[in-house]
């Protein structure tokens, strides 16, 4: 049985955590994910509550979509707006629209509820910025209404730079922009038409005004201090080659995250991609992109393509809970306190996590010759080691190094428990998806999935249950390295 | 007077409605028409009719053949 992590003062020696010379966890590290050594205090204090901004914010903060704006002015092949089901968690999907006064009493309906809620997009199901009224008048009820609760919107960027001064009035400092491309050739692949100065434009054309009109908007956010996140979907064989010059583009333009999200092309969705067989990256692939972006810019790795009326934490959606006739039927009174006194309560943990980080990474021999280990983590939130194993639907994907432990993805799957009993073939399923781990880390785990992991090559550790994630890993892997390299440990 | 809207193929999408030069399009009881009295095509506004050029459904806002083109 692992010690369990006792947080305690980092000692003088400890070295700095984030991107010191050491290295901390490197350029992603500091990222969108961990200390904000590498950040002004003034984008810190705008990403620390965001979760789809900061990696570290997930774990403590819910987002809310509201969709109010079902328009959209282009058509992207990866895309079909005839496509609803409950069950579908993906972009532009949903399944009830909203007029601006259901959703603003619905804001308010779920921060009554869940006091983690820190933030509310507008994210389509069309496009926010083709729906310019209903999405700014639901912004204006929802900041008289709730003042704390932040604002948000994504858009394909073809109408933003016609409302950046809207967006700047209404105080919304975080703008996500769809950028797939830059290259025009490229652009006509993704996009059949577009509908811009009362035209239907198709081909390069199309993607070529898309684009311009893309890096304006992009250009006029940043130059005003709002934080932009780019998001990129990426198509294998299309622009998955593209995507390097599509990360520099954006990054000379100031974006301030970028989110290089996989392809869902299901045939059943019905749209152009799923129905002309274009498939979509592999988490291998996908990873790789983004590792080979990240020397020069903040990846983001937590992304889950949720719905544009995702409700809760990222990888839960509590939508079906918030529904149009349960919110009509409530009263509903606005009451910061509680999201208060989580913002505190969420301040204070950080700290002791960081605390608890450091004096681990002090101890971790970082010089020693030791390959990255990815390991799984079950988690219901709060960055700690705090799910069953057979509850787990996805599976959080950290990379341990000398370096330290770093996030780098997830990983979606079936719960093994079902009705109280474990099922063979969803742990099959479970075992591949984590296949390429050496551990998993979970609060619980049966002795016949623990057995049959190992057989697997997949080490199941309980001994730090309910732990803080990362201290607790990166002590796991200082143990490890002690018994494969006995004389090289350091004595912490 | 001509176009129409497909009941079975519009999202309720509303894009549309918002771009119409005529105010010819509107939602009754969750299903959006076309005023045939109100719409013009377009014609003496755009090149193109703008339901038409926004609509993201292909065939879902047709030429209502029941009824003559309109002439200025």
């Amino acid at each position: 049985m692992p010690p369990k992590v006792i947080p305690i003062f980092a000692s003088q020696t400890a070295p700095s955590s984030g991107c010191g010379a050491k290295g901390g966890s490197g350029k992603s590290g500091c990222g969108s994910s961990a200390a904000p050594s590498d950040m002004s205090p003034e984008v810190w204090a705008k990403v620390k509550d965001h979760p789809c901004y900061s990696e570290q914010a997930h774990h403590h903060f819910a987002r809310m979509h509201i969709a109010v704006a079902p328009a959209c002015n282009i058509q992207c092949n990866y895309c079909n707006r005839k496509y609803d089901c409950a069950n579908e968690s993906r972009p532009g999907v949903v399944s009830e629209k909203l007029t601006p006064e259901m959703a603003a009493k619905k804001v308010l309906a779920v921060a009554a509820e869940i006091p983690q809620l820190s933030v509310v997009g507008i994210a389509g199901p069309g496009d926010a910025l083709a729906n310019p009224e209903k999405t700014f008048h639901t912004f204006r009820l929802i900041q008289a209404q709730a003042p704390d609760i932040k604002l948000c919107l994504s858009t394909n960027g073809l109408a933003l730079p016609d409302h950046v001064q809207a967006i700047a009035d209404l105080n919304v400092d975080h703008v996500t922009i769809t950028i797939n491309m830059t290259d025009p050739e490229v652009g006509e692949l993704i996009y059949p038409w577009i509908f811009y100065n009362h035209k239907r434009w198709i081909g390069r054309d199309a993607a070529r005004i898309l684009g311009e009109r893309q890096m304006e908007g992009l250009e006029m956010l940043t130059a005003m201090g709002i934080l932009v996140k780019v998001n990129s979907v990426m198509i294998p064989g299309v622009n998955d080659a593209h995507l390097a010059e599509v990360n520099r583009a954006v990054k000379s333009r100031g974006a301030f995250l970028h989110n290089i999200m996989p392809l869902i092309s299901d045939p059943a969705h019905g749209t152009h991609y799923g129905l002309t067989g274009q498939r979509g990256p592999t988490p291998q692939e996908l990873k790789a992109l983004q590792d080979s972006c990240e020397g020069s810019m903040n990846l983001m790795r937590h992304c889950r393509q949720c719905r544009a009326d995702a409700v809760g934490l990222l990888g839960e959606d509590r939508g079906a809970e918030f529904s149009s006739d349960k919110i009509a039927a409530l009263e509903v009174a606005y009451d910061p306190a509680p999201r208060q006194a989580y913002r505190e309560y969420v301040e204070r943990e950080r700290r002791d996590q960081e605390t608890a980080r450091d004096s681990e990474l002090a101890a971790l021999d970082w010089q020693a010759e030791a390959a990255a280990v990815l390991v799984a983590v079950t988690t219901k939130g709060g960055s700690r080691i705090n799910q069953h194993f057979g509850h787990a639907s996805e599976f959080q994907i950290y990379e341990l190094s000398g370096a330290g432990a770093k996030f780098v993805g997830h990983r979606k799957v079936e719960n093994y428990c079902q009705g109280g009993w474990g099922e063979e073939e969803v742990l099959e399923d479970v075992t591949a998806a984590i296949k390429d781990c050496a551990a998993v880390f979970v609060s619980r785990i049966g002795l016949c999935p623990k057995k049959d992991l190992a057989s697997a090559g997949i080490e199941a550790v309980d001994g730090y249950a309910h732990e803080y994630i990362e201290s607790s890993l990166i002590a796991w892997f200082r143990l490890r390295q002690e018994k494969t390299q006995p004389i090289a440990a350091s004595a912490a | 007077m001509p176009y129409k809207i497909i009941v079975d193929e519009c999202t309720n999408c509303a894009a549309c409605e918002a771009d119409c030069p005529n105010d010819a399009i509107q939602e009754k009881k969750g299903v959006f028409k076309v005023d045939p009295g109100l719409c013009s095509e377009c014609v003496g506004y755009f090149d193109e009719p703008q339901c038409v050029a926004l609509c993201p459904i292909p065939d879902c806002v047709v030429i209502d053949e029941k009824l003559p083109r309109y002439a200025a």
